[in-house]
């Protein structure tokens, strides 16, 4: 019987890789159990979609284009 | 359009790839974001992500896609940060030490002896995540949260979910095993969880009227 901390380890671990039918076999019958790690379970995928959110959102559009910056290779300070 | 298809000629594909200056653009405010939070620094960071790119774009000839030159010039800026943090690392050691030794500490006051979760560490449901996410302050909350993982933590986790590369990419880059990946993942995870409930979704009333 898997405890709240391995049950959010292989919740954490199936974010980077396949669950053998064992694993979610006994974790799905935990949180089936267990309302805490079912809320934390849901959080794992809400987690992801903020910090992919946070990578593309809040700074303004560079205006020049990036290329002409970069492969001329001078320092542009844009503000 | 595809530029990750395998069956353009390199040269064609760099024409492409610098041509799409979305994307480049794209990659430039995650590089940028990413360098800050690593260095602390904006200026700093602006210096190694332009220094990164310049190196990457140069060799953009021998990269096969979108997907491949990404990882290249998120490699290269990785270096650069490891080179600045080495520089600035009388500084910063004090402290940084200190917090990555606080790890397990913490972490413990979550759980019970037995493992179960202290009841008022449980995960309670979050309301209505896509409101928040048009939030201004749930993104400072988030950013806030986000600078508080022990920098090891911090880096693993951008690395994978920020930045997107693979488990094998970052042990790779790291030098970690598998299992070393899972622990800091996991670790930051609970974390990151317990920072965001507390602050946004138990608090949010006074972060609302403090705003």
């Amino acid at each position: 019987m898997l405890n709240c901390h391995d049950a959010t380890r292989l919740m954490s671990e199936a974010q980077e890789r396949d669950l053998s039918l064992g694993e979610r076999m006994f974790l799905g019958f935990h949180v089936s159990m267990c309302k805490g790690c079912n809320n934390f379970k849901k959080q794992m995928g809400m987690l992801r979609s903020m910090t992919r959110e946070f990578a593309r959102g809040e700074n303004k559009p560079v205006e020049n284009s990036v290329v002409d910056k970069f492969t001329a290779g001078k320092r542009h300070d844009a503000e | 359009m595809s530029v990750d298809s395998i069956h353009e000629n390199p040269s064609e594909q760099v024409d492409s790839l610098l041509a799409d200056t979305a994307f480049l653009e794209d990659i430039r405010r995650q590089m940028i974001k990413f360098a800050t939070m690593q260095l602390g620094d904006s200026n700093q960071a602006e210096d190694a992500v332009q220094e990164a790119l310049i190196g990457a774009l140069k060799n953009a000839a021998s990269f096969g896609g979108r997907a491949a030159l990404k990882t290249w010039i998120f490699a290269i800026l990785k270096n650069k940060i490891a080179d600045v943090l080495r520089l600035k690392q009388r500084v910063v050691n004090a402290s940084s030490l200190l917090r990555e030794e606080d790890e397990d500490d913490d972490l413990s006051a979550l759980f019970d002896r037995k493992g179960y979760w202290q009841p008022d560490e449980r995960p309670v449901a979050w309301g209505n995540p896509e409101a928040s996410l048009r939030e201004t302050h749930f993104w400072r909350v988030f950013e806030t949260c986000l600078e508080g993982l022990p920098p090891k933590q911090a880096r693993v986790f951008m690395m994978r979910e920020f930045i997107e590369l693979n488990a094998n990419e970052i042990c790779e880059s790291m030098g970690l095993t598998t299992s070393n990946l899972h622990v800091l993942l996991h670790r930051s995870r609970l974390r990151l969880r317990e920072c965001i409930e507390n602050k946004w979704y138990l608090e949010g009333e006074q972060n609302a009227e403090l705003s």
